[in-house]
């Protein structure tokens, strides 16, 4: 109950809501420091001092099966739109929370994890209860240059999640169109991308256009986070995703949440600009774009 | 006006090669990633072939010396970066699939890419210098100055390219632009050098 009362605090408020608990553990990474706050409930992963909002990943130490973060609930909606991937890439390791998430929907998909920083890993592992079973496996390396190895082989995914951008740092290498592209092409027929993005800053406008060049139509989930749900072939129906979406109400009502909470925010309207400039491998000023104000 | 145009070609060089160095890890980034090896690998290139370059100039600056060579060196730093907007992406392509280690690959394709643009502007700096001293006495006083300009050069090459230029204009458009600002600046200093002015 106490939980259940914080999660709906942070829902509501999430940045008035925060003050930090305790500092428990901080390490010096290749990137960047690593900090994890924590008292008796839950537990924190940032990369700042002040985390009040660079908060990267949050679990609930008694239930670590439940998500403290719309977004990550946001992110199984890819779910609802491809029920059974068989096998799923994910670029940004973070706490851990999506793969272990998602190793327990589907425990016989085989699950690869891109993380650039070595310590993430680490901690995520000693911190938040990440344990990679036989079908998962971590690879430490640039998400891009995972992606382009991969293109090499004949490894493809039903599901792709975009988890690497934070507000504090955006690798722009990671959101371009020839990027996307790339994870067009690394996808199976039919397969789904999901990528948690913004939507406070000028980026949002730019961002948008960038994956409607690649992708055409998708949804756009938005409350205080952004998902963005889109895929290489026709975007399957919110009448499929509803069907889906029963077939999820168990489990994602024990990870804390209903499907049609997130149903409800499938939406393909275009709301933004779309004369906003697309991101290139020649053009990717995300990091500036996202520190100057919505327009 | 002689001595303006020695600090003006020290100074843009210094930006021509930040300006550059950043746009190299734009440009190799979508091959290597942007993991700290390939930032690694890019500034070791850089700096082995301004310490190249230092030397080739120091050297260079012993058979009489002008401004006019001044300005062909500062014109080739800028011909031998074309390789880069012609065919550095094929380049970048074939280096990543043959060497997909983002080590030794971003490596390899700052070398290929960089190693000679960059060893070329590092002649700029001891050459200026060399045209700058009238007598043993001046010298450290003339090198203090222009090693000054080239660096703060530098600075500001670095501040505008990462701060606004990359906001505005797409890569290759920036490296198009530097390369006519070292073009203009070398016929402008060979024009100088003709006038008569000492």
């Amino acid at each position: 109950m106490r939980a259940l009362a914080l999660a709906l605090l942070l829902a509501l408020a999430p940045a008035a809501a925060w003050a930090d608990p305790p500092l428990i553990h901080s390490e010096r990474s290749l990137y960047r420091q690593v900090f994890v706050y924590g008292d008796g409930d839950t537990r924190c992963l940032c990369f700042t001092r002040e985390c009040k909002i660079g908060r990267q990943s949050c679990i609930f130490v008694k239930q670590p099966d439940r998500l403290m973060f719309e977004y990550t609930q946001m992110m199984l909606g890819a779910l609802l739109l491809d029920p059974d991937p068989h096998s799923i890439l994910i670029i940004g390791l973070g706490g851990g929370t999506l793969p272990r998430t998602l190793g327990k929907l589907l425990p016989s998909a085989d699950i690869d994890v891109v993380e650039i920083d070595p310590a993430v890993v680490r901690v995520a592992e000693q911190y938040f209860d990440y344990r990679p079973d036989a079908h998962q496996h971590v690879f430490e390396e640039d998400g891009r240059a995972f992606v382009r190895r991969m293109l090499r082989t004949d490894q493809r995914y039903p599901l792709i999640m975009l988890d690497a951008y934070d507000n504090q740092y955006i690798p722009e290498h990671l959101l371009t169109r020839e990027f996307l592209e790339q994870v067009k092409s690394l996808l199976a027929p039919n397969g789904i991308v999901a990528a948690n993005t913004f939507s406070s800053s000028r980026l949002y406008q730019n961002e948008s256009v960038t994956y409607r060049a690649v992708f055409g139509a998708f949804y756009n989930l938005k409350s205080a986070n952004r998902v963005i749900l889109a895929s290489n072939a026709p975007l399957p129906s919110v009448t499929q995703a509803r069907r889906n979406a029963d077939r999820y109400d168990a489990a994602f009502t024990a990870l804390g949440f209903r499907p049609n909470s997130i149903l409800s925010l499938f939406d393909t309207g275009i709301d933004w600009d779309p004369k906003a400039r697309v991101l290139t491998d020649q053009y990717s000023p995300a990091n500036l774009l996202n520190s100057t104000d919505r327009q | 006006m002689y001595r303006a145009s020695l600090y003006l070609i020290a100074g843009w060089s210094g930006f021509f090669v930040m300006g550059l160095e950043l746009l190299g890890g734009r440009l190799l980034a979508p091959f290597f990633g942007s993991s700290i090896y390939v930032w690694g690998a890019i500034i070791a290139m850089f700096m082995l072939a301004l310490s190249l370059g230092y030397l080739a100039g120091g050297r260079a600056s012993l058979s009489r010396p002008s401004l006019r060579r001044l300005a062909l060196i500062l014109l080739v730093a800028a011909a031998s970066s074309l390789p880069v907007l012609l065919f550095g992406d094929a380049l970048l392509e074939r280096i990543s699939a043959w060497v997909p280690d983002p080590r030794f690959g971003s490596l390899l394709a700052a070398a290929l890419l960089f190693l000679l643009p960059t060893a070329v502007s590092g002649m700029v700096s001891p050459y200026a210098v060399r045209l700058l001293v009238a007598d043993a006495t001046s010298s450290g006083h003339n090198a203090g100055k222009l090693y000054f300009v080239s660096t703060f050069g530098s600075a500001a090459g670095t501040l505008l390219t990462s701060f606004y230029l990359v906001l505005y204009l797409e890569v290759n458009q920036i490296l198009l632009c530097m390369l006519a600002v070292s073009v203009l600046l070398s016929l402008a200093a060979w024009l100088v050098n003709g006038s008569g002015d000492p």
